[in-house]
């Protein structure tokens, strides 16, 4: 079994109700499990949502945790997808201490990882980044020796790769 | 066709084939109410307490297998069936519950009676519905009825606004379903089925533990068959009584904290667990990590989450119970296993839980017993919760399948009155006894009313101990006996109580005056109650202490004189 640490990719398919957050989120509450990360947003199809959860847990809180997603009425399909070949990314702001001495230094750091300037003023700066959360982090910590304000998260959307991947939605779990 | 959504109510309800609503009208909900008279197949029973229509309802459908439906307005009047549909959804228990709230304009404002009822039984039900458009009733209370009674049952509650009740909309199309995320799958996996199967073929130390899957599902012929084919001896859970005749050379008792200690051994002792329709809840396991180490598992259950979840297991079968039996059972061998069959009649003699002590003293237990003997386990058993329902389920010995009804899983004292009550509604000819402890009765005692209002014969036992009983014991046994804040020094006389509804009144205080009481309460024509003036501080043994093992169990010294 593995440790408690680790991190799972959980996506579920859910009608977009007034409530259904709700819903969720009670039940994680409920339960006690532990949500590292929560999106939302519209899916594919009107009337449907899709949802990431980073979910801290060993196996089995993750199966736990799906089966009782299913459970809910308004999800419609709840995928592991933490061993699949997923692309997983989340957009950060971050606004950052910065002046005339230093604004150069940061904007190397800014393009090395692929990141925008995308507000400045006199004292701070507005970094924009997408990525995955551990290159999030590591953006932060390096900027946090400059003092960061403020950071704000998407938190994590993750989609497999053109592969197929199972479905824990099935009967015989 | 132009109908009011009170009427759409009514007629949504009467579609699904409910024929009694449990509940009290209120400002909210009046709508509806006044639209009643004119569906007078909707019997409608006026309860005394809110939490007495859910409870009721409770009831009405474990004995009907159908949905209990609750009526209750906005409010204070909402909140009270809350203890009720906690309980339904522990015990998986279809309710369908309809409540009135505020004008759908009012909503958010902290208008008068207004609560966020969805909001509060969000965690409690299976699924609830805010409904705000009277076109939706119709399709939303189809869609109640198919959750709370399929898959694995559960309440479902739909919250109308005062508004919608009185909407007139075109009502002339066929109500449908449309969930998208619901679909619970009954038929078992061919596979594991197999699998199944070959562990029973393998097992010499096979047990079934049977649980309220069986009494949901109807599959009393099939595990009986199940049992029968292979000798298999048959436990059952708590809410799992009643579903296999216990005057069966197979019946083994049911285990856990306060089961028989012979069940908890075989338990312990079995080679194979085959768990059907159960949960293996705490009660039952004890300490989780140690439970019945010395078995494989199969479980069968229709939830996917419960599997797993307390006891990893080796078959795992999602699905009905009786789908699966159906299954099973043509392709399990013919089997006898003797050693272990007589080794289990060695446990229940090594261990007579059963057995009552020698004494004059009037016991609770004694009580029960003759209420076994005199009813010849015919009767429907409704309890409350604490020592008198561990009585109860100890010492009757039922016959007659889905006959005890109790609350299990969420342990909700004054269960006994409302219950009974929804029992007798159920199943009008049924010999119903409310077993009552004298704390639980007093909780939902104001349904005295409703049920000489409804000429209801329900027979009351209270059992009264003058103590939260269970309570007192674990006061007793974890405390030192410090006895704070269980005995009831201010018990009203419940004869003259019962006699103040208009029932008959019988005070029992000597042993010798249990028997002719109950027979006198059977003969009367209509509720009795009786209350038994029974030993104060007796204990219900055997005990296995809150996250132990079978090998604390702690039995009673029958050699020893009840404590007085």
């Amino acid at each position: 079994m593995s440790s408690f640490s680790e991190k799972h990719t959980i996506t579920a398919l859910v009608e977009d109700r007034p409530g259904v957050l709700n819903r969720i989120s009670s039940m994680f509450r409920r339960r006690g499990y532990n949500i590292s990360s929560l999106a939302v947003g519209q899916s594919e199809t009107s009337g449907l949502s899709r949802m990431t959860f980073v979910v801290q847990g060993d196996t089995k809180t993750v199966e736990m945790v799906a089966k009782n997603l299913n459970k809910l009425v308004e999800v419609i399909k709840v995928l592991d997808i933490s061993d699949e070949n997923a692309v997983s990314r989340e957009l950060a702001l971050i606004r950052v201490n910065s002046d005339v001495s230093n604004r150069g230094e940061i904007m190397q750091i800014v393009d090395i990882f692929r990141a925008k300037i995308v507000d400045v003023s006199k004292d701070t700066l507005m970094v924009e980044v997408t990525g995955d959360e551990d290159k999030v982090d590591s953006l932060v910590d390096l900027l946090a020796t400059f003092g960061v304000h403020e950071v704000m998260r998407t938190g994590t959307v993750a989609m497999s790769r053109g592969v197929s991947f199972e479905s824990l939605s099935g009967p015989e779990n | 066709m132009i109908k009011k959504g009170s009427q759409i109510v009514c007629e949504s309800l009467l579609r699904e084939g409910c024929d009694v609503v449990f509940g009290i009208p209120g400002g909210a909900i009046l709508p509806l109410y006044q639209t009643l008279p004119e569906y007078p197949e909707l019997r409608h029973i006026l309860v005394r307490h809110e939490q007495g229509a859910s409870l009721a309802a409770d009831a009405y459908a474990r004995i009907t297998g159908k949905p209990g439906v609750a009526f209750a307005t906005s409010g204070p009047g909402a909140t009270n069936l809350v203890t009720g549909i906690a309980s339904a959804q522990m015990d998986s228990v279809p309710l369908v519950i309809v409540t009135g709230q505020v004008n759908s304009w009012t909503l958010g404002t902290d208008a008068f009676q207004e609560t966020d009822i969805t909001g509060i039984t969000l965690p409690i039900t299976k699924h609830n519905f805010l409904v705000m458009d009277a076109r939706d009733i119709a399709d939303t209370i189809k869609e109640a009825f198919y959750i709370a009674n399929s898959g694995r049952p559960g309440p479902v509650l739909v919250d109308i606004p005062r508004d919608a009740f009185n909407q007139q909309v075109d009502y002339s199309d066929e109500p449908s379903i449309d969930l998208p995320g619901y679909s619970p799958s009954t038929k078992g996996n061919n596979r594991q089925i197999k699998r199944a199967a070959k562990l029973i073929a393998q097992a010499e130390k096979p047990v079934i533990i049977a649980g309220h899957g069986i009494i949901i599902s109807k599959a009393y012929d099939e595990l009986r068959q199940l049992a029968e084919k292979a000798q298999i001896p048959v436990i059952t859970t708590l809410l799992g009584i009643s579903c296999f005749p216990e005057d069966h050379v197979l019946w083994t008792g049911w285990p856990g904290m306060h089961g028989m200690a012979y069940s908890s051994l075989a338990l312990d002792e079995a080679d194979l667990i085959i768990a059907l329709g159960m949960r293996f809840d705490d009660r039952i396991t004890g300490n989780p990590q140690k439970f019945a180490v010395n078995s494989r598992k199969i479980h069968i259950d229709i939830d996917p989450s419960e599997i797993g979840k307390n006891i990893s297991v080796d078959v795992p079968i999602v699905g009905d119970v009786k789908e699966i039996l159906l299954e099973l059972n043509p392709i399990i061998e013919e089997s006898a296993h003797p050693e272990w069959l007589k080794r289990i009649d060695q446990l229940k003699i090594e261990h007579p839980s059963l057995k009552l002590p020698q004494t004059d003293k009037l016991l609770a237990r004694q009580v029960i017993k003759d209420i076994s003997e005199i009813t010849d386990g015919q009767a429907t058993l409704v309890t409350g919760v604490g020592q008198h329902q561990m009585w109860a389920a100890q010492h009757y010995r039922f016959k007659k399948l889905c006959s005890f009804l109790t609350s299990g899983g969420s342990g909700t004292m004054g269960y006994e009155v409302p219950a009974a009550m929804g029992a007798q509604v159920a199943d009008p000819d049924a010999t119903v006894w409310s077993i009552c402890g004298d704390g639980g009765f007093q909780m939902t005692m104001s349904e005295l009313a409703t049920i000489v209002e409804n000429r209801l014969p329900v027979k009351f036992a209270i059992l009264n101990n003058g103590f939260l009983g269970m309570v007192r014991q674990w006061q007793e046994i974890f405390f030192e006996s410090s006895y704070v804040s269980t005995g009831y020094s201010g018990n009203p006389d419940f004869v003259k109580l019962a006699e103040a509804y208009g029932i008959k009144g019988i005070r029992v205080t000597d042993k010798t005056q249990v028997k002719p009481a109950i027979t006198e309460a059977m003969d009367h024509d209509g509720p009795v109650l009786i209350d038994f003036i029974v030993e104060q501080e007796d204990n219900v043994y055997p005990m296995i202490p809150s996250g132990m093992t079978v090998n604390e169990i702690i039995e009673e010294n029958l050699d020893q004189k009840v404590t007085s």
